[in-house]
């Protein structure tokens, strides 16, 4: 078997592509004035980041006065969560209503506000990982001040119901923000369709670099300042822009959310044949939902092995994942979404993420099913975890 | 947190992996909620450590522990191997980040496992030669 590389961890990253970056490279070194200039190279600047705010507004249905350019898509959670619980913290609401599986931007800001007082309701998830509407319709209280649910989770890829969240939020009279960060680009996503107060997207999980997000917020909702400074983003970030960024970032807007349905269905094929494919390891499980599932997603339970030996081995052959095993993390516990989903601690420590694109060609499948029940057999000839499943059930002999 | 070269190369092919058949003594250490196990299989003639074999279920630092101590005491006499501590084991895979000093920790407590096995089987007080067996800071 040939070596080969294989990225399979664009949940996690991807890779810049080639038009975001010739998109970017003119402002690195021909336009590179600061765009709060008064001459021509500043105000050309200027509009060429409106241009880019119009471009990335138009990809999510709404006005450029309602998007704010931000460093990550953390910002974007920090930034709309911290500043409406400050805001509304001083007409008494205090209580915050999140999910238990979400993005730690998401769930240590929550946890931070607890210490300075907040409430925060945790929603569970069902066994497939989604979010009941109807346990968010009776969390919210007279004091809620915001509700933020992920629109996709970054692990196991399952997609919420955002527009049935959106639509109990708006009768309750509460803010709704939503993560998006894994969901845009893959999902289409119109803010006034599906009535989204607040929406956090970030650059480099589509093809654009790291370090540039955006926050949406529904014109009409106030929104604190989050840096002081100048003037920048209307007065509430301050900051010079990062123009090569933002141009970059709208480019790749505008390449994701491009016949979306189409290309997904393309990877979802792909997607399917993997998941199939190692599902056929005995005792292994997909964790999340198939179906309103993110199109690359792939997410596999592999029972008798623990992740960051898998991932050692599978990067020995070339291929790149991540597990939401404790070890990859540094902490003692494995992944809060798989224990969320119900997974036993032991499972939840061999659990194996894949996550393709456009670019994850068939050929990459193949050697994907090829080198993983490899690993996955070797690993459990060293494992006594494994050694004892067999001596209880003889027939799993693998 | 990086592995040292040392690290990957016992992780990439680890040495004593397998099981004894009749083996004079066997320890277990670790549980799999916490997500490491080791199993340690000693043969043991006149005193020596004649062989020794593992099975780990873990990460890339408890397999490459468990194959570092299973070299440090093949050959050696039970004196030897019960004095070998975590941090000769570290020290022999060139370091070990932080958060992965536990798996050292579980690595030589499972020889002292498998030592406190050998001398129960032959009916002698092992508490007084092996110790107290430390519980992993790690799990509990």
């Amino acid at each position: 078997m040939e070596k080969k590389f294989v990225y399979a961890d664009n949940a996690a990253t991807t890779k810049v592509s080639k038009e975001v970056l010739d998109a970017m490279l003119p402002y690195f070194t021909e336009h590179y004035g600061n765009a709060s200039s008064i001459y021509e190279m500043g105000r050309y600047a200027q509009k060429c980041i409106e241009q880019a705010r119009e471009t990335i507004a138009n990809c999510i249905g709404c006005k450029p006065t309602e998007l704010f350019f931000t460093s990550c898509g953390s910002e974007s959670d920090n930034w709309a969560i911290k500043s409406t619980c400050e805001r509304l913290a001083l007409r008494g609401k205090k209580h915050i209503v999140t999910s238990v599986f979400e993005h730690h931007a998401v769930l240590h800001t929550c946890q931070a506000l607890e210490k300075q007082g907040f409430e925060v309701t945790y929603v569970p998830i069902d066994e497939f990982g989604y979010v009941n509407p109807q346990d968010v319709a009776d969390a919210i209280r007279e004091d809620t001040a915001i509700v933020s649910i992920m629109f996709a989770n970054n692990e196991i890829g399952t997609i919420q119901p955002i527009e049935e969240i959106a639509k109990i939020c708006k009768e309750k009279k509460v803010l709704f923000h939503t993560d998006a960060v894994q969901a845009i680009g893959h999902v289409d996503i119109n803010v006034k369709d599906l009535g989204i107060d607040m929406l956090s997207i970030s650059g480099h999980k589509i093809h654009a670099q790291k370090g540039i997000g955006a926050l949406y917020v529904k014109s009409g909702v106030p929104l604190l300042n989050f840096i002081h400074g100048g003037a920048q983003e209307r007065n509430k970030r301050a900051g010079t822009e990062n123009v090569p960024a933002i141009m970059g970032f709208a480019k790749a807007m505008e390449v994701a959310c491009t016949n979306i349905s189409e290309r997904m269905s393309k990877i979802t094929a792909k997607r399917n044949r993997l998941i199939d494919g190692l599902l056929t390891i005995p005792k292994s499980r997909l964790n999340g939902g198939r179906d309103n599932r993110l199109a690359g997603n792939c997410n596999v339970s592999i029972e008798g092995i623990e992740g960051e030996s898998l991932l050692l081995m599978l990067d020995h052959y070339g291929i790149c994942a991540s597990s939401g095993s404790a070890c990859t993390s540094g902490s003692l516990d494995p992944s809060h979404v798989l224990l969320a989903l119900g997974l036993k601690h032991e499972v939840a420590h061999g659990s194996l993420r894949l996550s393709i694109d456009d670019s994850t060609s068939d050929d990459d499948i193949d050697y994907i099913l090829e080198v993983v029940p490899k690993v996955v057999k070797r690993l459990r000839e060293m494992s006594p975890v494994w050694e004892d499943m067999v001596k209880a059930d003889p027939s799993l002999k693998y | 947190m990086q592995y040292s070269e040392k690290v990957m190369e016992h992780f990439a092919n680890p040495r004593n992996v397998g099981e004894i058949e009749n083996a004079d003594a066997i320890g277990e250490v670790g549980n799999a909620k916490c997500g490491d196990i080791m199993k340690m299989y000693l043969k043991i003639d006149n005193g020596i450590i004649s062989d020794v074999k593992f099975k780990t279920f873990g990460c890339g630092a408890a397999v490459a522990t468990s194959s570092m101590a299973t070299e440090l005491i093949k050959g050696k006499p039970i004196e030897d191997a019960l004095k070998l501590t975590n941090n000769a084991v570290v020290e022999a895979l060139d370091g070990l980040p932080a958060v992965k000093i536990h798996c050292s920790v579980l690595a030589e407590q499972a020889i002292k496992s498998a030592l406190w096995n050998y001398y129960e089987k032959q009916g002698i007080d092992p508490k007084p030669i092996v110790g107290e067996i430390g519980e992993c800071e790690h799990c509990h």
